[in-house]
């Protein structure tokens, strides 16, 4: 996170120090594109050592889940489709993460901004559709946003872990989902999966011209820009990133560390509802068991593996929904358990977390070491 | 079982069963989760080990056809998880906590990707303790049905609390949770230390797994753990890392998330889903009220992340 806060842009480098501070700053940026490929790369092959351990091909497993995932317009559609939600999700965890909050429990924001999606759509039946799909989207990001609000208020206000609370918070809006679903929102038609009931189809969030894959695509990589923008372009960004550096520096210099960690988590709880609004609008068609489908979890691995940065977090998105997506055909064509897909996601993320150690060690990335050497 | 009616004196009877029967799984993962953090560690992974080892228990008493072969099992799946956790933690850079989530969500994937095969078969129980012998009431008789794990349990959180305060690797588990320049001075190496501390305490949260799916719920399945792996850690800041304080908050949530079930069986339906979040929002209120942003919590491990 450090690294991002000493990065000016490359004009005034190139003017004021010339070339070798344009070495330095490739070279820092670039360890920031090596390492965590790298260890994608690492944690890929473990994978395969696993696979070749309960006797099957890693080359078809790879090969089957890259069809799955890639291989087709089909599948790159149903890539993007899952992408979607994981966008926002992780910006759920990253977004804290940039004041060093280690939220997990956005599964409970995407959740929550589902129900209160649905409830908004159904009781505003009749009214104009543009309307009433902008009041889902606010009413869901701010069910989420509330969640995970209440989430950083209480790390700041009452020092309660936010990890263990947000997961906590995350179990209780499962449960009170089910409650709503399964009472006072059931739609007595809905026999054997307790729904809400359906949305009117002019309220339905449809595709994005020749594609099969809804617009939430769209509004996932607007959130991922946007909040680019707000840490890397803003004064707000600005103090986030030092409050995350540390806390009391922030403090001394008078920055306000309470409303920035409860606006923070807010946003992102609120990103996290939108991703359930968007569901709800867009697949589901009502809200359901299947919003805690697991994104808010799959969002942390997201999150990490983009260390964090809104825009890495596009490509990373959309990679693991590739994975994702070929969970199914994985289980068909290898029989295989769809839990595959889950072993290689943790691989992954213990190889990323464990690549962190290995920032700055490297003398090619590291200019720091440079001048010790000459 | 035939039923006798005793009224709503069901609901405390039931809820007093169902603190013994729930809060099993707790007392061991919090008591592993103890040794861990009073080490200076913080393994929120437990979750993953807990759904490992009610896999690996689960599939190894099918197999074997008994249940403590099973119950070793887990306890060395348990063992492995932990160390791997103590091992990898020792990297500078390398996040205890975020390695926890990492192995929570990789324990639970690799329980799912091998346990598949085991989801039919039936497996054979822990034994139990007839206590309630005595009574002629079948509801008196199923609350003081108490499974041997809850006994050993109890006698363990008793010896951990007695080996902290008197024993030479109490001590030693104690001056590297409070200060590892302190356990240096003394020839100590943290992170040895740490490594076994965080392998035995995956190994009591294999253990707390094998309950689960040898006694109660007392199946398989990848429903089997809803959080009780993370409750328990939220539960050791909660006792302040006193492993007599983490036996008798197990039996308090025990007793909260038998709640839901208690009341279902004598009739009550209604709100039957937020019943069973009882001990999430008991959990979440004993954090708000435990915390404080001014002061550094009475008995915590100076080493000690979360608490920082």
């Amino acid at each position: 996170m450090a690294d991002t806060v000493s990065s000016p842009d490359v004009r005034t480098i190139l003017d004021a120090r010339g070339y070798r501070a344009a070495l330095e700053w490739t070279a820092r940026r670039a360890e920031a594109f090596v390492i965590p490929l790298a260890a994608l790369v690492v944690g890929m092959v473990l994978f395969s050592l696993f696979v070749l351990a309960v006797g099957k091909s890693p080359v078809q497993l790879y090969e089957t889940m890259w069809r799955g995932g890639f291989g087709s317009w089909f599948s790159i559609q149903n890539s993007l489709s899952r992408g979607a939600p994981l966008l926002l999700a992780a910006l759920c965890v990253a977004l804290p993460a940039r004041l060093g909050l280690v939220v997990i429990g956005g599964e409970g924001a995407i959740v929550l901004g589902g129900v209160a999606a649905a409830a908004i759509g159904v009781a505003l039946n009749g009214a104009p559709s543009f309307l009433v799909i902008l009041l889902m989207g606010v009413g869901g990001a701010a069910a989420g946003g509330t969640w995970i609000g209440v989430v950083g208020a209480l790390r700041h206000y009452r020092a309660v872990n936010e990890t263990i609370s947000s997961l906590l918070m995350a179990y209780i809006a499962i449960a009170l989902m089910n409650h709503l679903v399964e009472g006072p929102l059931r739609d007595p038609a809905s026999l054997n999966k307790p729904s809400t009931q359906p949305l009117a189809d002019i309220y339905r969030i449809g595709n994005i011209p020749g594609m099969e894959v809804h617009w939430g695509l769209v509004v996932g990589i607007l959130a991922c820009v946007l909040s680019w923008l707000l840490i890397e372009k803003t004064r707000w960004g600005f103090a986030a990133r030092i409050a995350g550096g540390n806390v009391r520096a922030a403090q001394v210099q008078g920055l306000a560390v309470g409303p920035l960690i409860v606006g923070f988590t807010a946003l992102a709880g609120g990103f996290a509802g939108l991703a359930g609004m968007l569901e709800v609008a867009a697949v589901q068609g009502s809200a359901n068991g299947s919003l805690a489908a697991g994104y808010g979890y799959t969002g942390i691995l997201v999150a990490f593996l983009a260390r964090h940065n809104p825009l890495a977090i596009i490509p990373v998105a959309i990679l693991l929904g590739g994975i994702d997506a070929s969970g199914g055909l994985i289980q068909r064509r290898m029989d295989l358990p769809d839990a595959t897909v889950l072993v290689l996601q943790g691989m992954l993320f213990i190889v990323i977390l464990f690549s962190e150690t290995f920032y700055g060690r490297f003398k090619l990335f590291n200019p720091d070491l440079w001048q010790r050497s000459t | 079982m035939e039923t006798t009616d005793i009224g709503l004196w069901g609901v405390p009877l039931a809820m007093l069963g169902g603190a013994i029967r729930v809060s099993t799984p707790f007392i061991f993962v919090s008591l592993g989760e103890a040794i861990t953090e009073r080490s200076g560690r913080i393994n929120l992974g437990l979750e993953g080990t807990l759904v490992f080892g009610a896999m690996s228990a689960y599939a190894v008493a099918v197999m074997t056809g008994s249940p403590w072969p099973g119950l070793l099992a887990a306890a060395l799946a348990g063992l492995c998880f932990g160390l791997f956790h103590g091992w990898i933690c020792k990297f500078p850079k390398v996040n205890d906590i975020a390695i926890g989530i990492a192995l929570m969500l990789f324990g639970t994937g690799l329980a799912f990707f091998f346990g598949k095969p085991f989801i039919q078969p039936s497996a054979p129980d822990l034994p139990a303790i007839a206590f309630g012998a005595w009574s002629d009431i079948p509801q008196v008789q199923a609350a003081l049905n108490v499974n041997v794990l809850f006994l050993i349990g109890a006698a363990l959180a008793v010896f951990l609390w007695w080996a902290f305060r008197n024993t030479r690797i109490g001590l030693i588990v104690r001056v590297v949770g409070d200060s590892a320049d302190a356990a240096r001075a003394m020839g100590l190496n943290p992170n040895t230390v740490r490594l076994l501390a965080t392998g035995v305490g995956g190994a009591l949260a294999g253990i707390g797994g094998a309950y689960l799916s040898l006694y109660y719920p007392g199946s398989w399945t990848e429903r089997i753990s809803s959080g009780q792996g993370l409750m328990a850690v939220a539960l050791v800041i909660f006792a302040r890392w006193n492993p007599l304080g983490c036996f008798a908050a197990a039996l308090l949530f025990g007793g909260a998330g038998a709640l839901g079930p208690a009341l279902q069986s004598v009739g009550v339906t209604q709100g039957y889903y937020l019943f069973y979040a009882a001990p999430y929002i008991l959990t979440l209120i004993i954090m708000i009220a435990t915390s404080s942003p001014s002061r550094t919590l009475a008995g915590a491990p100076g080493e000690l992340s979360i608490t920082k």
